[in-house]
């Protein structure tokens, strides 16, 4: 009994700071003035506070914990981190690949995953790139895709950051085959296991810096339309149909 | 779990950070290319650029250090003669490029690609152990526009990269946009655009612009 009231604490506690988040993102729901409403982003004064929210934890919390990181662990350690996650990746590409009927690259994701995993040491180290085994990156909101669902409205989550609604409903299950959620029980152990894949993660990209911040006159449109565009080339495989650039645009 | 957009942003950031892109700084379009390079195919140029590219990064300690005087020469001479600026300027405006005066167009495409120009030169400084190799998938379109494909391997994922070129008679093959990871650039630039041309007019839009571009230069 006592177990299990600590759990649903615990469980409480972890789930209080989002609560909160979300209700202090409700207070402060805005959208520029001026801005034409675009069609695939219906939700967009909901969708800025989120991009907001998500900026200032990035700059005031993930950002600064995952540049300490970097000093504090060695960068051999966070390369065989980045593999053995990189590995449950791979994984995951092998299961929607093969739920989207593409065998072929299903067989070479899978193979990368016996290769990492034995010869590799538990995904260690990355073995299969280095013999030249190629990976075809794909998930769930990938496979809903080439079933044929529609990417629907843009959405922005709080930490996880810019999706669709089809892929919103790919997500939890994307969640649930990274390690944190494989091969752990234990909520707590389960959140601090993910955070630390989030720090990682993170850790990688802090030398392209803030390279895009002086490069767009409004974060939130251009990491919109990208995370669209490059989500529909993804779906397809890269061979989109050539959108022609506007008929008005050739001077 | 995975921060998707930081993730996005990286790889446009490290496609930018070879690509043998857009950015520029020349007095107008109509710089013209060496003769040799106007009997090109599109898939040699887009090879010869990237190497001209990499090959003098990795070759000059001062450029990977960021000298921004030697990394500008660098774009004006080995890039900038196959781009198509102008093309790309009223692409990313789109239908508005038509009630902009000429007097406009010119300060668009100057501001602009001093925003490219700044983006690129801070990504070529980061070149290291790169190579480029063309796809043999080439896309025709038309006889006159063709997209090249090329990938970028190093450390990591390759990145996929992307050119759309455009024939003319006197001058041969000129990029006039490029896509990273699947994004377009010039596209992605066009509903912000249009989002401040709505709000306060293409002047609007200019100074905004020159603004973040003066706020930029300030930093460095």
């Amino acid at each position: 009994m006592a177990d299990a009231s600590l759990q649903v604490g615990s469980r409480w506690k972890a789930i209080a700071p989002v609560a909160l988040a979300v209700l202090l993102l409700q207070g402060c729901a805005s959208t520029p003035t001026g801005s034409a409403p675009v069609a695939q982003d219906p939700y967009e004064g909901w969708n800025r506070s989120v991009f907001s929210f998500n900026e200032s934890l990035d700059a005031n919390v993930i950002k600064p914990v995952a540049t300490g990181y970097t000093y504090v662990v060695p960068a051999m350690a966070r390369q065989g981190l980045t593999n053995f996650y990189n590995n449950f990746i791979d994984l995951w590409s092998t299961v929607n690949s093969a739920l989207q009927g593409k065998l072929g690259n299903a067989g070479s994701d899978g193979l990368r995953v016996l290769t990492n995993t034995t010869v590799g040491i538990l995904g260690l180290f990355d073995v299969a790139t280095d013999m030249g085994i190629k990976k075809y990156p794909e998930d769930f909101g990938q496979t809903l895709g080439a079933w044929g669902f529609g990417a629907g409205p843009y959405m922005v989550w709080p930490v996880l950051g810019a999706s669709t609604m089809r892929d919103s409903f790919g997500l939890p299950l994307d969640l649930m085959a990274t390690p944190g959620f494989l091969l752990i029980d234990d909520f707590g152990w389960r959140m601090a296991a993910s955070s630390l894949q989030i720090v990682n993660t993170r850790a990688n990209l802090l030398k392209v810096g803030d390279l895009l911040d002086d490069a767009v006159l409004d974060k939130y449109t251009f990491v919109r339309d990208a995370h669209l565009q490059r989500r529909l080339s993804l779906v397809n495989d890269g061979n989109v149909p050539e959108s022609q650039p506007a008929p008005d645009a050739t001077p | 779990m995975k921060s998707s957009h930081s993730h996005l942003l990286s790889a446009l950031c490290c496609g930018l950070l070879m690509a043998t892109a857009p950015a520029l700084h020349a007095q107008g379009t109509e710089v013209s290319a060496p003769a040799e390079a106007a009997a090109m195919s599109p898939d040699d140029l887009v090879q010869k650029v990237s190497n001209d590219v990499l090959n003098a990064v990795k070759a000059d300690k001062a450029m990977q250090a960021g000298d921004i005087k030697k990394l500008h020469a660098l774009i004006e001479t080995k890039v900038l003669p196959y781009v198509n600026f102008q093309r790309m300027t009223s692409g990313a405006v789109g239908r508005y490029w038509r009630q902009a005066t000429p007097e406009q167009q010119t300060r668009l495409e100057t501001e602009f690609r001093t925003m490219l120009l700044r983006t690129y030169t801070g990504a070529l400084s980061q070149v290291r152990d790169q190579t480029v190799s063309i796809k043999p998938s080439r896309v025709a379109q038309t006889g006159d526009e063709v997209i090249v494909r090329s990938e970028i391997r190093g450390k990591g994922d390759p990145i996929q990269l992307d050119y759309r070129l455009e024939k003319s008679s006197s001058v041969g093959w000129k990029i006039y946009d490029l896509n990273v990871l699947g994004v377009w650039l010039v596209e992605n630039y066009r509903n912000s655009f249009a989002q401040e041309i709505n709000a306060t007019g293409i002047d609007g839009l200019i100074d905004k612009l020159a603004q973040r571009n003066k706020t930029a230069a300030a930093r460095t």
